[in-house]
Formats: C-alpha cells, sequence, structure tokens
C-alpha cells in the first residue's frame, strides 16, 4: 500500500503544516512516512507545496508525478495539479480561492469554501485544518483521530489555545465533505 | 524504541550531538543551515562547543585545530562552501587526523540553485584537495539512514584517523521522516598517542606536533604509501550497500541517495509489469563496492546507473564491470529530482533494447535527453 | 663544554622552552629573536608542558621544530581559526600562533579579523618584515611604499599596488582586541621593551582578558639585499616611520595586570 498527498497553495495558507499533521498521523499509525517541502526562494512570497507520502514499506520516492490525492487551496495550485491527480484519487478544491470548476470527472472531487469555514470559526488560519479534514472524508489512510491526536502532540505551544478549534475545523471541513463529494461512477 | 519524526538536517544535527561530538564549526548556507541553527542552541546546552565562523575556510580550519585535540568534530555544508573547505581537508588528510564533514548537495558548477543534486560524487570520491589522499565516503538515502551513518561517520573517522564525509542532497537535509534515535553517548575524551593536548596531558610529558609538512620526497612517497596502506584496510573492511530484488533480477539498477531511493519506487513497479528488475544501492561510495558490482555481472543481462549528475559514479560502475556487461545510463542534473515514472521508463528500455557493450552509455543518455532539453 | 665554577655569573643558556635543534633562519635574521622572546616568556610563566603552538606557512613553517611544546602545522594564513578550533576545546592550554606578514596580512587576513573580532583568546606573534620572505622576498601587503622586492622590481607603485597594511592599527578598532601593539627588534633596548610585550600578551590570554597580539617589526636581511647591520637600520630608519612603534590598544583589563 501507497498513497500519496500534494498541498499546495500560498505562502501562509498552513500548507506545509497540513502535510506535517498528515505525516505526524501516520506515524501515529505505525505506518512509513516521508513529508517534503518545495524550500528556499521559491517560499518566499510564492507558492508553497509539500508531498506526503505514506507506505506500509519502505518508502522508495518522496516526491511522486502521480499524486492519490491533491489538496489545492488556490487557483494556480488547481491548475497545476488537477490533471496529476491519479485516477480513482482525490482532488479536494479551496473554492474560496478558485474561479472555476474542475474538470475532472475520474475523481473524488470536493470543493469546498474554507476560507469562509474557517472565518465562520473566528479564525482564517483553520483554513488548512477544514482542508485536511475534508481530505480525511475520502482518504481513510489516516483517521480523524490520529489527526486531531497528532494536533494535539504537535501543535506548536503558541498555538496550543487553538487546540479545540482545530479540532472543530477538522470535523467541519470532515463533515462537509462528506455530504459535498463528486464521486466518480 | 519509540520513531520520531524528523527533518534531516536536524536529524543529523542531534545524531551528531548523541554519537559525542563536542565541538562544531560551520558556516550559514542553504540547504544545510538548520544543522548550525540546530546546533547553535544544542551544543551550548550541553556545555560544548559551537562557533559560528567567519567562512568555510573558517570552519574548516577550526576543524582541523579541534581535530589535532582529538575529540569529536564536525563541520557541515553545501556544495560551494565544500569547495571552499578542500583546501583544510587535504591538510586534514596530510595530517592524519580525523575529521567528520557533511555535504549537503545542491545544484552547480558555481553558485548553481539551491535544488537536491549530486553533482559533488567526483569531488567526494576521486578529487578533494591537492595531493594523493582518499577520504571514506557515505551516502544515505533515507534520514534513518543519514542518523545511523552520522554516527558510524564518528567511529571510522577514530579507529583510521580519517576523513569522512557524509553526502546527502537537498532532499534528504529538507525532508522529514520517522526516525529512532540513537542513545546519547558519552563524550569520551580520549588521550590518543598522537592528540596535541599539551605535554602534560601525554604520559611521558613527551612534545607531540602535527603537520603534513613531509620535505623529504621520500618521506612524503612513504607517507602516501601508509596512507594507502589504510585505505586498502578500509577498502576490505567497510564497504556497505544494500540490495533489493537481486535474486532472480536479469537487470540491475544503480544509484546512490535519493537517485537510489527514486529508482527503488521504478524498480518495484517494473516488478509489477513483470520486469525481472533489482537495485543496488551503494551506502558507501568511497570505498565504493567494486566487488559487489562485479559479482552480479555473470547474471546480469544490463545495468542501468541512475544519478542526479551527468554521470559520475557511472564511471566507477564501468571500472566494477570493465566492460563486460552493458550498461546504460539516466541521470538528472542541476538541481532536478527524477520521478520513478522516468525510471521506469528507462528500466522498460533496458529490457527491450538491444543492449551492447560498445555503446556509450553518457553520451546515449546526452542524446536522447538532448531531444527533451536541448542543451543549446 | 665550558664549565662553570660557583663564581661564574651564568648570563645566557637556552630556554627550557626550546629544543636543541638549531634554527634554519638566515645569518641576521630576527626570527631568531622573536623566538627566544616566546621561549623566555613561556619558561618564565611555567606554561611549556601546557602550551600548543601553531606554525605558519612562511619562513616559520618550522617553528614546531624549534620549540618544546605541542605544536601543529596550519595551512597559509589559517592559524588563527585553527587555534580558535583547539582553544575553544582546550579552554585551560595557552595556545599561541606566530605568523608572518604574508601569512597573516595578506592570505589571512580574513582569519585574523575574524578571531580578533570574536575575542578569542590566543595570543599571536605577527612578524612584519616587509616581504614574502620564503617564497624568495616578493611583495608582501606589508612592503613599504617604493621598496623593491622580486615581484616590485620598480619598487612598490602605490597607484597600482597599493598601500601598507598597518595590522596593528587595523586590529586594534576591533572590540574583541584586548592588547596590540607594535614593537621593534633593531636594538636591545627595542627587543627588551618587544619582550615585556610578548609578556604582556601570553598574560592576557592566561588571565582570560581576550585576544592579544604583538607586531614584531623584523629584518629580512638575505631578500632585503643587506648586511645583517644594515638590515637593522632599515627597520629603524624606514620601517618605524611607516610602521610607528606604540601601543594601539590596551583594555583597561590588560591596562592594570601586573607582571
Amino acid at each position: 500500500m501507497q498513497k500519496e498527498v500534494i498541498v499546495a497553495g500560498f505562502g501562509g495558507q498552513g500548507v506545509l503544516f497540513a502535510g506535517q499533521v498528515l505525516t505526524y498521523a501516520a506515524l501515529h499509525q505505525g505506518l512509513e512516512v516521508t513529508w517534503i517541502p518545495s524550500y528556499g526562494p521559491e517560499m518566499r512570497g510564492g507558492t508553497a507545496n509539500c508531498t506526503v507520502v505514506i507506505a506500509d514499506e519502505e518508502i522508495g520516492s518522496p516526491l511522486v508525478k502521480k499524486p492519490t490525492a491533491v489538496i489545492a487551496l488556490n487557483l494556480p495550485s488547481l491548475n497545476k495539479y488537477e490533471k496529476l491527480v491519479q485516477p480513482g484519487g482525490v482532488l479536494i478544491v479551496n473554492q474560496s480561492m478558485v474561479d472555476r470548476i474542475p474538470e475532472r470527472s475520474d475523481v473524488t472531487l470536493v470543493l469546498i469554501p474554507a476560507n469562509d469555514i474557517a472565518d465562520e470559526l473566528g479564525s482564517s488560519k483553520m483554513l488548512n485544518m477544514v482542508v485536511v479534514g475534508a481530505l480525511l472524508a475520502h482518504f481513510p489512510v489516516v483517521t480523524l483521530d490520529s489527526v486531531e491526536k497528532a494536533l494535539s502532540e504537535h501543535l506548536p505551544a503558541k498555538h496550543q489555545h487553538l487546540l479545540s478549534l482545530n479540532g472543530e475545523a477538522l470535523r467541519r471541513g470532515y463533515d462537509f465533505a462528506s455530504q459535498h463529494a463528486a464521486v466518480p461512477a | 524504541m519509540t520513531r520520531e519524526l524528523w527533518k534531516g538536517n536536524n536529524a543529523i544535527a542531534e545524531a551528531a550531538v548523541r554519537a559525542g561530538l563536542e565541538a562544531y564549526f560551520g558556516y550559514p548556507i542553504t540547504p544545510q543551515t538548520e544543522v548550525l541553527e540546530y546546533l547553535s542552541r544544542r551544543m551550548p546546552e550541553l556545555g560544548r562547543v559551537f562557533v559560528q565562523a567567519e567562512s568555510e575556510l573558517g570552519a574548516i580550519n577550526m576543524v582541523y585545530g579541534a581535530a589535532c585535540t582529538g575529540v569529536r568534530v564536525m563541520s557541515t555544508s553545501s556544495s560551494p562552501g565544500v569547495s571552499l573547505m578542500l583546501e583544510g581537508l587535504s591538510y586534514i588528510a596530510g595530517t592524519e587526523v580525523p575529521a567528520v564533514l557533511v555535504n549537503v548537495m545542491r545544484g552547480g558548477p558555481g553558485l548553481g540553485n539551491i535544488a537536491p543534486a549530486q553533482g559533488d560524487y567526483k569531488q567526494a570520491v576521486h578529487g578533494g584537495g591537492h595531493g594523493d589522499y582518499r577520504q571514506i565516503v557515505l551516502a544515505p538515502a533515507s534520514i534513518q539512514e543519514a542518523v545511523d551513518l552520522m554516527v558510524l561517520s564518528f567511529d571510522l573517522a577514530e579507529k583510521y584517523r580519517t576523513i569522512v564525509m557524509l553526502i546527502l542532497d537537498g532532499s534528504i537535509g529538507q525532508m522529514m521522516e520517522p526516525v529512532e534515535m540513537p542513545p546519547m553517548q558519552k563524550v569520551r575524551r580520549r588521550d590518543w598517542d598522537w592528540a596535541t593536548r599539551g605535554r602534560d596531558q601525554h604520559p611521558n610529558g613527551e612534545r607531540r606536533f602535527l603537520t603534513s609538512i613531509y620535505l623529504d620526497p621520500i618521506e612524503e612517497e612513504k607517507t602516501n604509501l601508509r596512507l594507502l596502506k589504510r585505505w586498502n584496510i578500509i577498502q576490505a573492511n567497510e564497504v556497505r550497500y544494500k540490495d533489493y530484488f537481486l535474486e532472480d533480477a536479469e537487470f540491475v539498477v544503480i544509484g546512490f541517495g535519493t537517485a537510489g531511493r527514486v529508482a527503488l519506487s521504478a524498480v518495484r513497479a517494473a516488478r509489477a509489469k513483470g520486469i525481472k528488475v533489482g537495485l543496488f544501492r551503494p551506502v558507501t561510495v568511497s570505498p565504493f563496492p567494486f566487488d559487489a558490482v562485479r559479482e552480479l555481472v555473470p547474471r546480469t543481462r544490463g545495468f542501468l546507473v541512475v544519478e542526479m549528475n551527468t554521470g559520475q559514479m557511472l564511471d566507477d560502475v564501468q571500472v566494477a564491470i570493465r566492460g563486460r556487461v552493458p550498461i546504460e545510463f539516466y541521470g538528472r542534473p542541476g538541481g532536478v529530482v527524477p520521478l520513478p515514472e522516468d525510471i521506469l521508463a528507462e528500466i522498460e528500455r533496458l529490457s527491450s533494447d538491444i543492449l551492447s557493450v560498445d555503446r556509450d552509455p553518457r553520451q546515449e543518455w546526452f542524446k536522447r535527453m538532448s531531444a527533451l532539453t536541448p542543451a543549446g | 663544554m665550558v664549565m662553570t665554577t660557583s663564581t661564574d655569573k651564568l648570563i645566557y643558556t637556552r630556554p627550557t622552552a626550546f629544543t636543541e635543534t638549531p634554527t634554519h633562519y638566515c645569518p641576521g635574521c630576527t626570527h631568531g629573536i622573536a623566538h627566544r622572546l616566546v621561549a623566555e616568556v613561556l619558561e618564565e610563566m611555567g606554561v611549556i608542558e601546557k602550551t600548543i603552538g601553531v606554525a605558519p606557512v612562511g619562513c616559520s613553517v618550522f617553528a614546531y621544530n624549534y620549540f618544546n611544546t605541542d605544536f601543529v602545522e596550519a595551512p597559509h594564513g589559517r592559524a588563527p581559526a585553527m587555534a580558535t578550533g583547539i582553544k575553544r576545546v582546550l579552554p585551560d592550554r595557552v595556545v599561541f600562533t606566530y605568523q608572518g606578514d604574508g601569512d597573516l596580512a595578506s592570505i589571512g587576513m580574513g582569519e585574523i579579523v575574524a578571531a580578533a573580532a570574536r575575542g578569542e583568546q590566543l595570543t599571536v606573534i605577527f612578524i612584519n618584515n616587509a616581504n614574502f620572505g620564503m617564497t624568495g622576498g616578493q611583495m608582501a601587503p606589508t612592503t613599504l611604499p617604493g621598496q623593491k622586492t622580486s615581484s616590485s622590481p620598480a619598487g612598490r607603485e602605490v597607484s597600482t599596488q597599493g598601500y601598507p597594511i598597518k595590522v596593528a592599527e587595523l586590529l586594534a578598532t576591533l572590540d574583541g582586541a584586548s592588547y596590540v601593539v607594535r614593537r621593534s627588534m633593531h636594538d636591545p633596548a627595542n627587543i627588551r621593551k618587544a619582550k615585556k610585550a610578548v609578556r604582556i600578551a601570553f598574560e592576557t590570554q592566561v588571565q582570560g582578558l581576550g585576544f592579544s597580539l604583538v607586531e614584531l617589526l623584523s629584518t629580512c636581511p638575505t631578500n632585503w639585499g643587506m648586511t645583517p647591520v644594515k638590515a637593522l637600520d632599515f627597520v629603524a630608519e624606514q620601517m618605524i616611520p611607516v610602521y610607528p612603534l606604540g601601543d594601539y590598544k590596551v583594555s583597561p583589563a590588560v591596562a592594570v595586570l601586573k607582571i
């Protein structure tokens, strides 16, 4: 078994931490996992992405051309990664930042207004947890439980007061995606 | 033991600390700067030495000085910084003191870029500083392996009074993986019989000096031969590699570090398509596992060398195989990381093409590459 | 061997900080005097057995043969970095570098400035003889304006070859430097002053008061093409006007040192 997730968006959208939360969760479940970010100048003010590979055996490449799942937090990310999602995979799109409808019909597609949900929760920073929750509804390799456990253990100390809000964001995303997904025939 | 998630650069820093690192001297350069930052906090916390040097030149000579006192010492850098350190490395080799250096390689030559690359293989394995010396070069492909080899580096450096260089590329430095950290070793100040720690620290109060100068060519020749003799022992005892699916393999992919682990994904995919292919991943690229590669010759129809450069380890593989079996090459230089699909395509070509020992693997690859990426 | 009786007064002997190896220096060269000053000071301070010297590349590359202390041999110009590595892991040792002007002021300027700026607890003995001695008398950063050398045959032309670097003045600007002085070795009175400075420099280190450097104006009769006596005159008449003797930096803590 091997599954891959690419999380992509603007710097500041919590892209890297979203990937790390999935990584910690996989570790808690005793799986093999790699997390690799884009790094360097391309991070500064531009787009950011990270790739998480989860497997039950020694992981080869930490980078993949065709991931099982993609979380696209903005339009450039959707444009870049939509075509790369494996058929039968999952595409989570932050509808708040995208003004077009994805074309893929062979993947499980979730269009989620993640910014709006985060704002409703009272913190736009919750955006990344909303989309992670949305992914988990259709990506049963890591569980909501282990993600929440990962959060409680690895949320930086200065953000620990936001733990319950992060949990709430995860569940809102999860619930939304459970009800609003276009599943391939 | 519990596994924890570690970023590669932080992980090797902590592993070095646990191996008894007493002094670190470094200079910031992407993509290894996290090692310096981590140790700037961690070393003083333990009452150990940390100095941010004025340059890589300064850093390697601080390493050289500290190494002369017999303590476990290291520096870390990335490609352009390592070029600056070559002078010091040659002196360290000539003085026969143990030192550990990590090169988190990036794209080059020149300023290049900060993307993961393996363009410093030749510098580490065949080149380096001036004069006739060799150094142990270890090439981990995962963070766990980097951690384990980091600890081994200090043991090997002391055992053979040699330089041990760990070469990893930027992706291993920047990625995160679960790691089982080694236990914390006690710092043991060993009064080696060669270390210059002041006469009152030596058993007979004798005067010691450490130098790389041998003005009499006969003495220098003896020194060169002594180094080679030691190298022969290293070659006989310290070769390390990992292999995958070789039992029934008709084709063998050879790659080190990140290129090797990407190749693992490709080999698995090829196996799923029924191609009998295996992977040979050198862990010590110096000493290179010549004998182990040579042993594959009688039962292998063709080799594919995969590197993140234009074919540097390829030369060593060719020396090992001596033209007896066809070799093909696939490389992505300049900071491009190959993807499993790319290598899978090469494996498929390997298993269908008419291979020949007369083909020049680098030139054949260059023709295919030129079609995709005109070299200008 | 000359026998001494109880009425004889021993006025000269080899410092115990020296080995019995004869030096390779040219007749009239003041390296021997500078070595002796260091050796006498190490002996007087009782630190021979805890001293580690760092030799340069230059005429004094073999310094490690002459001192009866532990020694290491640095790459050209890198002695302050190597000494930093030693001193940081062995802070109770006495660590000194002995460097010429090519080594310290040309190729090694980065290392010396950085070590002084960090306030490393090191002592640097800096030999300024206005040329590269070992390679045969080429122009050094310290070569005087108009001075002929084998690589400035028409005399140092400052418009194209630049001006002398005044190391003591330059390093004295650094907050990390605690004791930076220039002395000369061209006559006995100046040699006595030089020795006192070397002593203060080592005391500065032993007391943990910071970085210390003594610049010693030296002769190079062979490469200057002068007799030893003329060379001493050259220091007095030509070098000192460009490189004035004096205390360029004496930190308050060093100023009150009782020697």
